[in-house]
């Protein structure tokens, strides 16, 4: 249907590789695409608004980082804000000090209570609790059944009473289970709760009243991430209704990009705890805040990628490099500087697969060999200082020494002299912005982007090559085969 | 209205339900089921889905039901401003409309506007709303009960928790109380105590409930005992129940396309529901077209609407899909819902 936000960036961002700076104008083009993105990841509007206002604040006052682009820096911003809005209070479960904990599950119909109640029970045996869990669903048809069976499968005591089914009181076996927790020293007490509307007031001060019988140390919100605007209703009715005091995000293992994380931690402050993300009773999680962030984004890991570029990109190194280039005085040298950088931030498979569309060219990403950065060191390496420098003065025979000197053929060698080239022509052209785009290529680094794909390319960039190693057909042809040259013809044109 | 659809004229006496149950359970294990089915086939000599009685066009007068209490109007936060019809486009979104159905329709609703002249509040409104009728508006919202094809399999599908249970026990109990006689197949074999609730709601509406033999037994053999029951016992209906899944976990979709392919060797699939909560928000767009893909939807039951979530998903939905929505859930008592109608829905929500 659309674009994820990376790739519409990439679209408006296609006019302002070169710029360096922020201007407004800038600001707001990205704004809008990520105002969209979050509408579209289902952020309620009133949130989605005040976040913007406040990013665009910070975009305009921030000062320009010299590692990343525009559009970067502002998607940087964005995801700083997230982060803070979605982990700003991040925090564990709180336990009584004394007696029993108490934990209270509250949240709409088909939010995941029942099941949650069931992988919270497991979680905390498995930390050495032992809790027990207490079915106040009376609600709905079998669901004390349903909690009876999730028990069962958990390992877990279940306290229900009450065969439910609109049968029996919530508030009462709430009440009991207190008791019953607290003569048979469970050391937690989840009490699983009907799913009601916000805006039904009867089940609501149903909930108030099982929370005043139970004195929960815990209220724990459970909301679907599926989903949309409505979340801010529905959580502020449970805040101002029963008083919550943490929140369960569930379904997270589907596609839904989850907004309404970010409504419910903005509307109500309270912080989301837990994660649920599967249909086994070990698919729970604590709930992190950056990852939520990237996903409500749809950003794939760029994120990542620009704090690493952030992190191991000398901005010194950066600032002479820069020069160099728009000085025309970037040499192969540099170029493996560089690249020893770029391999600082880890393999460049991984590096590669974090790039925004990268989905796309995953069978050219299999396919990419580590090695061929390696092995471009090695010719790098087999090179003297002065053809490092000048590498014009690369003839034929010179080529062919590199090439036995690296353990490589002449082919790799001409097909690296001409990507240092390439790359050394786009670095011009960004100089005076600083750093890769987002999207593009990474200047330096061999055949990325385009994905890499041995012999072909290489050999048609050959051609282009003004001028060959050498003039001879016969000894071009051997240097390609990367064989010594026999020296038999030399001097006939005809290779006699 | 009333509620039309072609049934038997005359049933031949069927066996009762425990019997079938009991001659069904006598049968082997489920991983052999289509011997099962060849067999039994055999002995009824009579494995075409078509009905042998002539059926008779049946119109069932029941009060018409109504969900437009369930309906929040879009104007209970925000006023209607006539003046700026740009945050008509914000109310839309805040409806889960979707940022593109939403510019769509402001572009639309001024373009009509400044056709026809509408500047007050009412008439502005009055533009909005036989827009979104309009737009909502097809000819194919009625469940496909008339086929002739008996018994009408309708197959009910969703991600977890959006009341596909509940809607189930809903349609059984209208469908029991118009006078056809429903099968309900309780194919969610993995959710714990699935089977429990929906026998419940079987037992309140009166229906036949085909059950798993085993926790876990493989949903397609509960169907497919679904259908033999239901022509055994010459049912009008068989509704078939399935799992919650969520549409990104393919292995679970494959599943829902094997319970088709299995109930199709016995009956024609009259209706397959996709059921949608009215909370969703964007992603009821990649539900849907993720179920459409894999179950071959026919129409969407929007669930939950008496809350304050007010279920725009679906105007994308059928829009953009050409899904029609059928059924609309207002509530957890079993008469809590209706057949959807687009103007009762326009007018609910600029009201």
């Amino acid at each position: 249907m659309f674009g994820n936000l990376s790739d519409r960036l990439v679209e408006t961002f296609k006019n302002l590789r070169t710029k360096g700076k922020l201007s407004a104008a800038d600001i707001d083009a990205t704004l809008r695409e990520i105002r969209r993105a979050l509408l579209e990841a289902d952020v309620a509007l009133d949130v989605v608004k005040n976040f913007i206002n406040a990013v665009r604040d910070r975009a305009l006052g921030d000062e320009v980082n010299k590692a990343l682009n525009p559009a970067q820096q502002v998607v940087q911003i964005v995801n700083d804000e997230l982060v803070a809005i979605l982990g700003g209070q991040q925090r564990k479960l709180t336990f009584a000090k004394t007696g029993p904990t108490v934990i209270m599950l509250a949240g709409l119909q088909g939010s995941g209570k029942t099941t949650l109640a069931g992988k919270l029970a497991k979680w905390l045996k498995d930390q050495g609790q032992t809790p027990v869990l207490v079915a106040a669903d009376l609600q709905r048809p079998n669901a004390v059944n349903q909690l009876q069976v999730v028990g069962e499968r958990a390992g877990v005591e279940v306290f229900a009473p009450e065969p439910g089914n609109g049968k029996g009181d919530p508030v009462k076996v709430s009440k009991e289970a207190i008791k019953f927790a607290q003569k048979k020293q469970f050391s937690v007490v989840i009490v699983d709760t009907a799913g009601r509307l916000g805006i039904d007031e009867e089940l609501m001060s149903q909930a108030r009243d099982i929370r005043k019988a139970v004195d929960p140390d815990e209220v724990l919100f459970v909301i679907d991430s599926m989903i949309g605007q409505d979340a801010v209703n529905v959580a502020k009715a449970f805040e101002d209704g029963v008083g919550i005091t943490g929140v369960v995000l569930t379904k997270l293992d589907g596609d839904a990009r989850g907004g309404a994380a970010l409504s419910v931690s903005s509307v109500t402050g309270k912080p989301i705890i837990f994660a649920s993300t599967g249909e086994g009773l070990d698919a729970f999680e604590p709930f992190y805040p950056d990852r939520m962030a990237r996903r409500i984004l749809d950003m794939g890991d760029i994120l990542t990628l620009i704090e690493q570029a952030q992190k191991q990109f000398d901005e010194v190194e950066a600032a002479k490099m820069a020069e160099k280039i728009a000085k025309n005085e970037f040499t192969l040298e540099d170029f493996l500087e560089q690249m020893q950088q770029l391999k600082k931030m880890g393999s460049m498979k991984d590096l590669l697969a974090k790039l925004p569309g990268a989905g796309q060219m995953k069978n050219q990403l299999e396919n990419f060999d580590e090695k061929e950065v390696d092995r471009t060191e090695a010719i790098i390496r087999s090179m003297t200082p002065g053809e490092r420098h000048q590498p014009k003065v690369l003839n034929g025979s010179r080529r062919l020494r590199i090439a036995k000197g690296s353990g490589t053929t002449v082919t790799e060698v001409n097909s690296l002299v001409n990507r240092f080239e390439q790359a050394a022509k786009m670095m011009k052209t960004v100089a005076k912005g600083g750093m890769p785009q987002l999207g593009g290529q990474m200047p330096g680094m061999p055949n990325i982007g385009g994905g890499y794909v041995a012999g072909s390319k290489s050999k048609k960039n050959d051609k282009k090559k003004k001028g060959s190693k050498s003039g001879n057909p016969a000894k071009r042809a051997a240097e390609n085969l990367g064989v010594t040259p026999t020296q038999g013809g030399s001097g006939s044109a005809f290779g006699l | 209205m009333g509620f039309l659809f072609w049934k038997k004229k005359d049933k031949e006496t069927p066996a009762t339900a425990v019997e079938v149950v009991a001659e069904l359970n006598s049968e082997p294990e489920p991983g052999i089921v289509v011997e099962t089915s060849v067999s039994l086939a055999d002995i009824e000599s009579e494995p075409e889905p078509q009905p042998i009685v002539e059926p008779e066009k049946v119109e069932v007068s029941l009060p018409k039901r109504t969900f437009a209490k369930g309906i929040k109007s879009l104007f209970t936060r925000v006023k209607f401003d006539p003046e700026n019809l740009d945050e008509l486009e914000d109310v839309l979104i805040q409806a889960d409309f979707g940022v593109d159905a939403s510019e769509q329709i402001v572009v639309e609703v001024k373009a009509r506007a400044k056709k026809s002249g509408a500047s007050t509040e009412a008439e502005l409104k009055a533009v909005l709303t036989d827009l979104i009728t309009e737009n909502l508006t097809r000819d194919d919202q009625e469940l496909n009960l008339s086929s002739g094809q008996l018994p009408y399999v309708v197959l009910v599908v969703g991600v977890n928790g959006v009341g596909k249970t509940t809607t189930i026990g809903k349609l059984a109990k209208y469908l029991s109380e118009a006078g056809s006689k429903v099968v309900i197949a309780a194919a969610d074999t993995f959710r714990a105590a699935a089977v429990e609730q929906i026998a419940t709601w079987a037992e309140r509406s009166g229906a036949t409930l085909v059950r798993p033999k085993s926790e876990g037994q493989d949903p397609a053999s509960v169907a497919f005992e679904g259908t033999e029951v239901a022509i055994a016992q010459n049912a009008d209906v068989l509704i078939i129940d399935t799992a919650g899944r969520l549409q990104n976990k393919v292995d679970l979709m494959n599943e829902l396309d094997k319970i088709r392919r299995v109930v199709e060797k016995n009956c024609v699939i009259a209706e397959v529901l996709l059921v949608i909560d009215a909370t969703t928000g964007q992603n009821g767009m990649v539900q849907a077209k993720a179920f459409a893909e894999v179950a071959k939807v026919t129409g969407v039951a929007l669930t939950k609407l008496d809350g304050t979530a007010k279920g725009g998903i679906v105007y994308a939905i059928q829009r953009e899909l050409g899904i029609p929505v059928k059924l609309v859930g207002v509530g957890e008592g079993i008469a809590d819902f209706a057949f959807f109608e687009a103007s009762e829905f326009a007018r609910g929500l600029v009201s």
